[in-house]
């Protein structure tokens, strides 16, 4: 029987009061109970709209219909059959403009929570699956050829998992001393628990995918060198270099690139310094420069970390804004304010050349510009100073050159993406693909995984062709 | 894990070790930093290479017992390891075609500048250095030094060996009767922004090191961001050497102090200094 409820169940989710000031997580997932309802609000469609809207293309009817007879790790084992971090997609993958857009269920009323079911079945996984069960899948025969590929973030991770799946030797060199790239350094705890990361790449490690940490590549090895120990490379190095706005004042102390800022708090910890060596700086009032899921991590991390008022400076309407609505929502419960149509002219210091506030202008919303956006237009004469000590900014990252400078034969954009064959993902040099944001420039964790899997199937094809 | 292969104590605050890191060994440059976390709570701090032997395997460090990790890292004796040691990071030295150089070091900085000058002896250039430190308790490499320059100066502040003075001083005297194709310069802001002064004047080009404040090495968090010819730079990317007479150091003096209050706290709570 067809649950025809027409929204969705709640997502049980920590008080907004309580959870401002506590790094866990934010919404709760669903119990048994709450999954199989909401997995019988599913159609169960033959011709599976919301399929389209995958990247990774999980079978997703038939996972939900898993979870609606209960039977939860048959439900994780269709949704692990095609995606290598189903924990960390069921709780970041923007699920409303994908999967969820596509459900048929969404024309009167909501779609299924296909995101929220996703993350139920890999967290019961999580929970139930004793180690000797997962023992059994490896051991697996090698294939006698090996793949290299470069940064442990969404998209090598799931090139790697997809590849040690079909059977080829894999390793991952990670230049951070943690693996997981954006899911360990940029994503704060309180929206994805380090330890759901940290098991899910211990699966993929079970399948026979090594991880070597501490490898910069482009210095301590090349990408030819690469190409000598192993048969092909897969390169997801990511979108690694902040952006700054190039205005007076940037390199005071208590401005942050979104970077340093979130890195400095979930792969180092800063936020249980002095347990922890590092440390970060948090004003009594906090300025996040942008408006896109990024600008909502930093300010809701700085809230947490105890600044008292903490602003969201954006210079385009609040319908501009690019992060997820589920973001701003849960930024605003959580008290963060939003500034919009204000742009930051300069920060001022004082002769300690620590921040002490920002000059803004306001803006007014003209004609659309190429993004299909209304370009915000400064209105003459509204300058004005804001108080402020910290000044984090959120306006997105361009390719890490590394790679690029030490590659000479590997073709690139004149913004520093790397080209490839968007079919195949290969670039420039044979046996040599690349994906997610390092071909695609900043977007979203599930883009990067698609390319990763896309990148897997192509080097298949090209291994066993050789 | 990285093993301590051999410690030695060069002086009450500094001291030398040899990291084994065979694959880091291989491709070193003088002029490049790795990055070292010596266990599961530590920071990740930027350490210029001092040296390194292929055969061998070995990286070696020398450094200050300034803050938290350093004090931490003097503790460790040959046998221990340390957790994660990343490199080589950043641009190697550009120390080619040069016939007469200057190398200019000055406290810890001397550490950092002997490879340099080594490296520019090897190429076959005539080196002068200078070293200048406190007092002559604080001396280091004076042996190694001498067996690779034309000529050693050796300043302290307070007379106590050598040159009663500052590098500059030396740099100055020797200027009025000589000069250099160029001049390196490694060691406190403020020692490297009063050598650059002179040598913009003298028309010399000048090379300085920035270490600066930095997490990751790779070009990610922009923290080690530097002014440099009016435009921002990064360390550890496009760095760690600059045109000295481009450098903002002034900028560069009050960011190197963002964290000063943190890095006492910290020093306090894990024992290494009193208060």
């Amino acid at each position: 029987m067809v649950d025809m409820r027409k929204d969705k169940y709640p997502m049980p989710e920590q008080d907004p009061e309580v959870r401002n000031k506590n790094y866990q997580e934010v919404a709760l997932g669903y119990t048994e109970e709450l999954a199989v309802l909401e997995a019988k609000r599913c159609l169960n469609c033959k011709h599976k709209p919301c399929m389209k809207g995958c990247p990774v293309k999980v079978d997703i009817p038939g996972f939900i219909m898993k979870i609606k007879d209960g039977k939860f790790e048959e439900a994780y084992q269709i949704i692990a059959g095609t995606n290598s971090l189903p924990a960390v997609c069921g709780r970041v993958c923007p699920q409303e403009t994908q999967c969820e857009e596509l459900c048929v269920r969404a024309i009167k009323g909501e779609s299924v929570g296909i995101g929220r079911l996703e993350r139920f079945a890999a967290d019961w996984h999580m929970e139930h699956t004793v180690e000797q069960e997962e023992d059994a899948l490896t051991g697996q025969i090698k294939a006698a050829k090996s793949i290299a590929v470069v940064g442990a973030g969404p998209a090598g991770l799931t090139c790697a998992g997809d590849m040690a799946r079909k059977g080829y030797d894999v390793t991952v060199y990670e230049a951070f001393h943690e693996p997981g790239g954006v899911l360990t350094y940029g994503i704060p705890e309180f929206r994805l628990p380090k330890d759901i990361v940290k098991k899910e790449i211990a699966i993929l490690e079970k399948f026979g995918v090594e991880i070597m940490l501490n490898m910069v590549i482009g210095k301590i090895l090349t990408i030819k060198e690469l190409l000598n120990k192993h048969d092909a490379v897969f390169i997801g190095t990511g979108a690694g270099l902040p952006r700054f706005m190039k205005i007076p004042g940037e390199n005071l102390n208590g401005v942050y690139s979104a970077n340093e800022f979130l890195t400095r708090i979930n792969l180092m910890k800063a936020y249980k310094f002095p347990e922890y060596d590092t440390p970060v700086k948090i004003g009594r009032n906090v300025a996040v420069i942008g408006g896109g899921n990024v600008a909502m991590d930093a300010a809701r991390s700085a809230k947490r970390l105890g600044a008292e008022n903490v602003y969201i400076i954006y210079r385009r309407g609040e319908e501009e804004l690019p992060a997820r609505l589920e973001e701003i929502q849960h930024a605003k419960e959580e008290g963060i304010i939003f500034r919009l149509l204000n742009n930051p002219v300069s920060i001022r210091g004082n002769d300690r050349g620590s921040v002490t506030g920002i000059e803004c202008i306001s803006m007014e919303l003209g004609a659309p510009d190429d993004s299909g956006r209304r370009r915000p237009v400064e209105i003459k004469g509204s300058e004005h100073m804001m108080d402020m000590e910290t000044v984090i900014v959120a306006i997105g990252q361009t390719p890490n050159p590394l790679i690029k400078s030490t590659t000479e034969e590997l073709k690139t954009a004149s913004w520093g993406g790397i080209i490839v064959n968007e079919e195949t993902m290969e670039t420039s040099i044979p046996g040599v693909y690349a994906g997610g944001d390092i071909v695609t420039g900043a977007a979203t964790v599930i883009l990067a995984m698609g390319a990763g899997k896309t990148a897997a199937d192509a080097m298949d094809e090209y291994l066993k062709s050789k | 894990m990285f093993k301590i292969v051999s410690k030695r104590v060069l002086n009450e605050s500094v001291h030398m070790m040899d990291i084994e890191a065979p694959m880091i060994a291989a491709k070193a440059k003088a002029g490049q930093f790795i990055i070292l976390r010596i266990d599961e709570v530590g920071e990740r701090i930027p350490l210029t290479i001092a040296g390194y032997d292929r055969e061998k395997g070995i990286i070696k460090i020398i450094f200050q017992l300034v803050g938290k990790t350093t004090m931490h890292l003097g503790t460790l004796e040959a046998g221990d390891a340390i957790k994660d040691f990343v490199g080589p990071l950043g641009r190697a030295s550009e120390l080619e075609g040069y016939k007469k150089a200057c190398v200019i070091g000055g406290g810890l900085g001397v550490a950092i500048a002997y490879p340099q000058a080594k490296e520019l002896h090897k190429l076959g250039a005539e080196v002068d250095i200078i070293a200048g430190f406190r007092n002559k308790d604080l001396i280091i490499l004076e042996d190694e030094m001498e067996q690779i320059s034309e000529n050693l100066y050796i300043t302290t502040d307070d007379g106590s060996n050598g040159v009663k003075g500052f590098v500059t001083d030396i740099l100055k005297k020797n200027l009025e009767n000589t000069t250099y194709d160029v001049v390196i310069a490694i060691g406190p802001l403020i020692m490297m922004k009063f050598v650059a002064q002179i040598t913009k004047a003298a028309g010399i080009k000048t090379i300085v090191s920035m270490n600066s404040v930095m997490v990751d090495g790779t070009g990610m968090c922009g923290g080690c961001r530097v002014t440099v010819g009016g435009e921002t730079k990064f360390a550890c990317v496009d760095g760690p050497d600059f045109d000295g007479h481009l450098v903002d150091f002034d900028e560069a003096m009050v960011r190197s102090l963002q964290y000063k209050e943190e890095e006492e706290h910290s020093c306090k709570l894990g024992g290494y200094l009193n208060g």
